[in-house]
């Protein structure tokens, strides 16, 4: 088809996802018709997932500055200075819609992507992570994207050599038809080593390297910025298909050009491949860019021009080199057998030039293109939030049953089956593997580390968005803080539903408030993030998922802190609840796993408390004084602390918690956690927390193999293990 | 001692076992790149982990044909130690190092946690710094680690005792349990019948250093220098 001769059709404007009010603006700024090509340059670079059109307007309320941060969101990943003239670059994005049509690619693309991301920067990726959710575990098809999923992150992260050390999992009904790939990836750089994705220098080469493009993932961005209807499987063609080796290869032949001084900007071809690569990188240089598609490196016969510039091929990169560099660059791209080629040249025009088999066949100025993007000031309402549920009105199960239940079930059994399934330890810097609250990866070659989490509870962002956006960012500051890492900034992947219609743009605009709002009271900016809206299927939304990814230091490795229970007479402290309130069960997984409530209220974050408790915790790290930390998510203290308890095969004796007790138990209070320190130290901890202004309490004592409430009632470790352990192996089998 | 590490484009325990065998030898290995034809005048040459040409095809089936397996063939013959390990064990073992082959494991899964190996054989320069026996704690991470072999080459294997480790429980039981891929006979770990090659799916590369929660696998390397010094 000539796709340069064709007449634009309503119907063509349609299927490219652009509004009519949009193509008029078109065709104001083009002064014609365009022609297919240019069209859909136009559709992607106009496409939710490119222009966060419905987003902008609130994104730009966040606090992204902070005497650390070297670069905030606008480039392809934040920077971070971590001292010693390092610098932490990282990002999430997510891979929802392909994931749930190919589940294993669709994941093994979005490492892929993010990866290059972070790459493209300067920075070695070190550590991967990801944040996924799934639909009920009884809907047909969970266990299906569960396994396709895994093994997709796991295929490509194992290969390419960069190890996978943790991430969060939750299985929700709202998920069924629409699934939720997180991923994120943290690189280390020197700090005058970063490369950014300006292009200057006109008549400076235009440099692709990587992989052929062929004819996969044409249009992926206007798909990840749709509803998904019935329909959705057929959509299997522009899903990506990945090729971790190439990645490998491509780590390494830009680290080796990144050594060198040849490269003036660079940038990964990810959604809208070619066509948002040379954009942005013109477009924030303030150039033009000329290029012949002739020499874009194919994989298939007569690809015409629109295939070309809307490809979504994986495993390729956009280089502006510095004048004369073009021989040194070659040499290393094909000592890493990947294609390279000079596919153009940068112009004074402001004019994207496109040329195939001699002839023009897009022009389009960029600057009027970017700057007309649109940015709409959606209707919202508010979310009404349901009164606060007292614990006189929740039924008080015997705590034995409740907490076994709880162990066991989906949102809290161990992951154990997924991440042995992902390489955690390659590089040989992993001090902190997965199942502890944060992951901490040593920054190689030093005895410093970084401490990386990612966090988000949707049930509470659904309830009240504004209050569980806070709570997000807060549980990675406190994860992070747990393990004694000093909090840093956040990459934030705000994943909703169609935001067209106002309930779903208030979640966005409150949870963006509630983030903001944690964001600037911890001091933790967000440096990068994604939107990803319109995850629904046939009408239906997801629960707000507003995933957080926190990256924090240890300035000295030795003194991290673990979950495990260590020595047996420890005395364990709960640090952060205050004593005359009863725990707070509206949105806790109690009421919903044993009453199949999902009402009430969600905690409230009370972000000064937070940081009171949160430095207190960390200064008492930092003394040596503390022998096991946890914070207090999912499921309360019961919880956090048989989780204790198992990482460290040790039960406890505990005092009385307070009444109501189940509250006390299972309440999801914010702003929490279980210390362990040794006896002696224990009035020193408390009299410090005192003087602090800190609320502590002794819980009681470690030892023996059960968890022994004060009236004697007590449940078996072993016992726990086995239902904590079981429930994903045996669920995966498919026996349960 | 003097060492080198082979690096394949898909290596990437390189680094690791570059790094492990520094911290015993004094001094780095040399790395030698895949397509250069001569290797340095050494006493041990590591394959190491990865997935060489990314094992599209059978794990380790191209990088056994590459440039610089021939010459590792030839070291080999001459009595040069040769220590393969996770995905360098595929590669020598498609090149005819050692007997067997290695499948995908029985779950069909990748698989990354610690097990426990037991010493079987500690007179050979790779298991000088352990006891037989000794039970040992290391990573595995792999899909293919399953190693199978016909029966007569199983019997001679085990006759002549050219199991060096084998997965066990923390007390040294080689138990189906403690068998996380399926391997014949829990073998982790074999040598040739000279002792002077050893393929092994673990990585003790990854426990030599206490920030990483064991050093048992330090041993294999220390052992190693001492033996060939």
């Amino acid at each position: 088809m000539n796709h340069q001769a064709k007449k634009i059709t309503a119907e063509d404007v349609k299927t490219h996802g652009l509004s009519e009010s949009e193509y008029a603006k078109i065709l104001e700024i083009m002064g014609r018709e365009p022609n297919l090509v240019e069209l859909g340059i136009f559709s992607v670079m106009w496409s939710e997932h490119c222009s966060y059109k419905s987003s902008k307007k609130w994104l730009k309320t966040l606090p992204t500055t902070a005497p650390w941060v070297i670069c905030g969101p606008g480039e392809n990943a934040g920077v971070i200075d971590i001292g010693d003239g390092l610098a932490a670059i990282f990002k999430m994005e997510s891979h929802n819609h392909p994931s749930f049509i190919e589940p294993y690619q669709g994941a093994a693309t979005g490492v892929g992507g993010i990866l290059r991301d972070v790459f493209t920067m300067g920075a070695r990726p070190i550590a991967n992570m990801n944040a996924l959710r799934f639909g009920s575990p009884d809907h047909p098809k969970t266990r299906h994207l569960v396994s396709g999923v895994v093994s997709g992150i796991g295929g490509y992260g194992n290969c390419v050599g960069v190890p996978t050390v943790g991430g969060e999992v939750n299985f929700h009904p709202s998920y069924n038809g629409n699934i939720l790939v997180n991923a994120m990836t943290v690189g280390l750089a020197d700090q005058d080593k970063i490369f950014y994705s300006a292009a200057a220098g006109a008549g400076n080469s235009v440099v692709y390297v990587g992989s052929k493009t062929g004819r996969d993932g044409i249009h992926g961005a206007t798909m990840a910025s749709a509803e998904f209807g019935a329909d959705s499987e057929e959509k299997r063609p522009t899903v990506q298909v990945g090729d971790p080796f190439t990645e490998k290869l491509l780590i390494e032949a830009c680290m080796e050009l990144m050594a060198t001084d040849a490269i003036q900007s660079i940038q990964d071809m990810g959604a809208a491949g070619l066509t948002s690569s040379s954009f942005e990188m013109a477009s924030k240089g303030g150039m033009g860019v000329e290029i012949d598609l002739d020499k874009v490196p194919q994989r298939e016969e007569n690809m015409t021009a629109y295939e070309m510039m809307l490809s979504e091929s994986q495993e390729r990169m956009l280089i502006i080199l510095k004048p004369g560099k073009e021989d040194l660059a070659r040499k290393i791209f094909e000592k890493w057998e990947l294609d390279f080629a000079v596919i153009g040249t940068l112009t004074t025009t402001g004019r994207m030039v496109l040329k195939h088999h001699g002839e023009v066949v897009g022009d389009l100025p960029i600057d009027p293109l970017a700057q007309a993007s649109p940015e709409y000031d959606r209707p919202w309402v508010k979310t009404e939030v349901d009164p606060v549920v007292k614990a006189g009105d929740v039924k008080d199960i015997d705590w034995r049953h409740a907490l076994r239940n709880l162990m066991g079930c989906p949102d809290i059994a161990s992951r154990r089956w997924i991440w042995e399934q992902y390489d955690h330890m390659v590089m040989a810097d992993t001090a902190q593997r997965p199942g502890g609250d944060a992951a901490v990866v040593r920054i190689h070659d030093t005895d410093r580390a970084l401490a990386i989490s990612t966090d988000c509870t949707p049930r509470y962002v659904k309830a009240d968005p504004f209050e569980g956006g806070k709570q997000a960012v807060a549980e990675t500051w406190r994860n992070i803080t747990a393990v004694g890492g000093r909090p840093l900034a956040i990459t934030d992947n705000l994943n909703f539903g169609n935001p067209t219609k106002p309930p779903i743009m208030g979640q966005i605009v409150e949870a963006i408030r509630g983030i903001g709002e944690a964001c600037k009271a911890l001091d933790y900016p967000v440096i990068s993030g994604n939107v990803s809206l319109y995850n629904e299927t046939d009408g239906k939304p997801i629960l707000p998922t507003p995933a957080i990814g926190g990256v924090g230091v240890l300035d000295d490795i030795d003194r991290m802190t673990t979950v495990a229970f260590k020595n047996a007479g420890d005395v364990v402290i709960l640090v952060g609840q205050a004593d005359d309130a009863e725990g707070w069960l509206g949105q806790s997984l109690y009421l919903r796993e044993l009453l199949s409530r999902e009402d009430g209220a969600p905690p409230p974050v009370d972000l000064a408390h937070e940081r009171r408790v949160g430095d207190f915790v960390r200064g008492l790290m930092h003394m040596g004084m503390i022998t096991a930390c946890h914070d207090l998510s999912d499921g309360g203290l019961a919880v956090g602390l048989a989780e204790m308890a198992l990482a460290g095969n040790l039960g406890c004796l505990l005092q009385d918690p307070g009444t109501p007790r189940h509250s006390r138990l299972f309440g999801e209070d914010q702003g929490r956690y279980v210390l362990t320190v040794k006896a002696a130290d224990a009035d020193t901890v408390l009299a410090e927390a005192g003087t602090l202004n800190v609320p502590a309490k002794m819980l009681g004592v470690t030892g023996g193999r059960d968890i022994v409430l004060a009236d004697g009632t007590s449940v078996e470790i072993a016992e726990l293990r086995q239902l904590h352990e079981g429930w994903f192996p045996t669920y995966m089998s498919g026996k349960s | 001692m003097k060492a080198a590490v082979i690096v394949f484009p898909g290596s990437n325990c390189d680094r690791d076992i570059a790094i492990a065998l520094e911290q015993s030898m004094g001094k780095p290995p040399a790395m030698v790149w895949h397509r250069d034809s001569e290797l340095p005048k050494v006493d041990l040459i590591a394959v190491p982990g990865g997935f060489s040409y990314g094992d599209y095809l059978r794990c380790g089936a191209m990088a056994a044909h590459s440039p610089i397996m021939r010459e590792v063939k030839r070291a080999a013959e001459k009595g040069t130690r040769i220590l393969g390990i996770c995905n360098g064990f595929q590669v020598i073992t498609e090149a005819g190092l050692l007997d067997g082959v290695l499948m995908r494991n029985k779950d069909l899964r990748f698989i990354c946690k610690d097990v426990h190996l037991r010493v079987e054989d500690a007179k050979s320069p790779f298991t000088a710094g352990y006891k037989k026996d000794e039970v040992i704690r290391v990573p595995i991470a792999h899909a293919e680690g399953n190693f199978f072999t016909d029966e007569d080459t199983l019997k001679r294997i085990e006759d002549k005792g050219m199991v060096a480790f084998r997965y066990a429980t923390p007390e040294g039981d080689v138990t189906q349990d403690a068998n996380p891929n399926g391997s014949l006979n829990n073998i982790a770990g074999i040598f040739n019948d000279k002792r002077t090659v050893l393929g092994m799916m673990p990585h003790p590369e990854r426990l030599s250093d206490p920030t990483l929660g064991g050093t048992d696998g330090r041993k294999m390397f220390d052992g190693l220098v001492e033996a060939l010094s």
